[in-house]
């Protein structure tokens, strides 16, 4: 019993690949904030707010992607069944933050080639270039190991949640619903990582030196991450009361100075920034009108 | 020409968009979820309001073209759906209703959530939930795994009866 092939392709990846409009996966795309008023309230200044929410969705986005690395890998299937969540929970808050910052300050999105249906979420999330982006160097280097990936997840979700919690009241009615719409979300992120902590600091040498080695190399890019939110004292209050339970102490190395490529918030990218986007643009740039 | 022949009122789009079920809790219809917040009509043309669940939830789209297909069979083809953030949905919206569907298709529904003033409190230790049982309604289950076949819901096994269930976890 064999198919013919192209009887296979009339029957189901006609309707599910192409559309009439020949984009891949359908031409109309879902607006994360279809129908939300966008217009900018009086006294925001709307290039700060486009600054503001590029800074917080570059950081989803790019932490995501790193979190979504660990798909089909963490050690065991919830495990990876929660770091496939919590990457799915910053990549909607990044849609959401993108879509606002180019409604804010139309001019932070990147031209396309003509014919090329991206929305402007797509537009910035896979045609800027690294220069361009506003994330902090502590989401860009490299996942590494369950442990440096859980030291990491607890410094970015620590800083993350204060910052939401604190912009829930921001001027900007759009910014103080997606960041009250984060706020539970990145509680659980921090939980989770703040548990593993504990649990990897109690569980064998090796686990401990693992999760002691993670944190030292992550640590240098907190401080910068941390300022840029202004959230130190909030954050420091519950790194303490972790690192407490996990009878840690503050790794010693103080913060890591400049950066490499210029451009980024903390004063520079990493390289990894670059080799991240390399990979995660690839086929969107490849393909800037959605066809093959 | 509309296929409906009798007149089209507010309540009847409503019926139409309400009736619509979520793509991964197909128990639950969209009313029932609490993520249906508006039906507004003007004229032909209907408006309806949803409010995702997680922000990335993907059913979202899938809601949102069942929403629009629902209404067009009930007569209705110029169909607007909006999304609106604020105030973000939680567990505590899914109705009454909701929770008796849930049971009855044997998952549990999810308990209230902890309101709290303030910084949100760190939590450390393993989450603990007063779950029963929706099959013989014995409580005591043992967590199994944090994540069940769609991830807001985890999975526990009943001391009693061993079965085991989902939980629709507090969010």
């Amino acid at each position: 019993m064999s198919h013919d092939l192209e009887e296979l392709d009339e029957s189901v990846c006609d309707g599910l690949l192409v559309d009439s409009e020949g984009w891949a996966f359908g031409g109309s795309f879902e607006d994360p904030l279809a129908g939300v008023d966008l217009t900018v309230p009086d006294g925001v200044d709307p290039v700060a707010l486009a600054r503001t929410c590029l800074a917080l969705g570059d950081d989803a986005l790019v932490l995501g992607h790193r979190l979504s690395e660990w798909c089909s890998r963490a050690p065991d299937l919830e495990e990876d069944v929660a770091l496939a969540n919590m990457a799915l929970d910053l990549l909607g808050q990044a849609r959401l933050l993108l879509t606002r910052a180019a409604a804010a300050d139309p001019s932070v999105v990147p031209a396309l080639p003509e014919g090329s249906p991206a929305p402007a979420e797509d537009a910035l999330a896979y045609f800027r270039d690294a220069q361009d982006f506003r994330c902090h160097r502590l989401v860009e280097v490299a996942g590494g190991d369950f442990g440096r990936t859980v030291a990491r997840l607890l410094l970015c979700s620590t800083v993350r949640l204060a910052a939401c919690d604190r912009f829930r009241s921001h001027p900007d009615p759009v910014l103080a619903a997606i960041a009250a719409k984060a706020v539970p979300e990145l509680t659980y992120h921090r939980d989770w990582s703040a548990r593993w902590c504990v649990v990897l600091a109690h569980g064998t040498e090796e686990s401990r030196r693992r999760l002691v080695t993670g944190l030292e190399d992550v640590w240098p890019l907190h401080h910068e991450h941390a300022a840029a939110y202004d959230v130190g004292q909030a954050v420091d209050a519950v790194l303490d009361q972790v690192l407490g339970a996990a009878g840690l102490e503050r790794p010693a190395r103080g913060p890591r100075l400049g950066g490499g490529l210029g451009g980024g918030p903390g004063g520079g990218h990493t390289e990894a920034l670059s080799l991240l986007l390399a990979e995660m643009q690839s086929v969107a740039r490849a393909h800037p009108r959605g066809r093959w | 020409m509309s296929p409906v022949a009798s007149p089209v009122t507010t309540v009847t789009a409503w019926g139409a968009a309400a009736a619509v079920v979520d793509p991964e809790m197909p128990m639950l219809t969209l009313a029932d979820l609490g993520v249906l917040r508006e039906v507004a009509v003007d004229g032909r043309r209907v408006e309806v309001t949803l409010t995702p669940t997680y922000s990335g939830c993907p059913a979202l789209a899938t809601m949102r073209d069942d929403v629009v297909r629902s209404l067009a069979r009930a007569g209705w083809d110029d169909v607007a759906v909006r999304v609106r953030l604020d105030p973000p949905w939680s567990t505590d919206d899914i109705t009454p209703a909701g929770h008796a569907a849930l049971r009855a298709a044997g998952v549990s529904p999810p308990g209230p959530r902890t309101v709290h003033d303030g910084p949100v409190p760190l939590s450390l230790g393993p989450v603990r939930r007063a779950v029963a049982c929706p099959r013989c309604g014995a409580l005591g289950a043992a967590l199994v795994s944090e994540f069940g076949p769609t991830a807001c819901t985890a999975v526990y096994r009943c001391g009693d009866c061993l079965e085991p269930f989902e939980h629709v976890k507090e969010h």
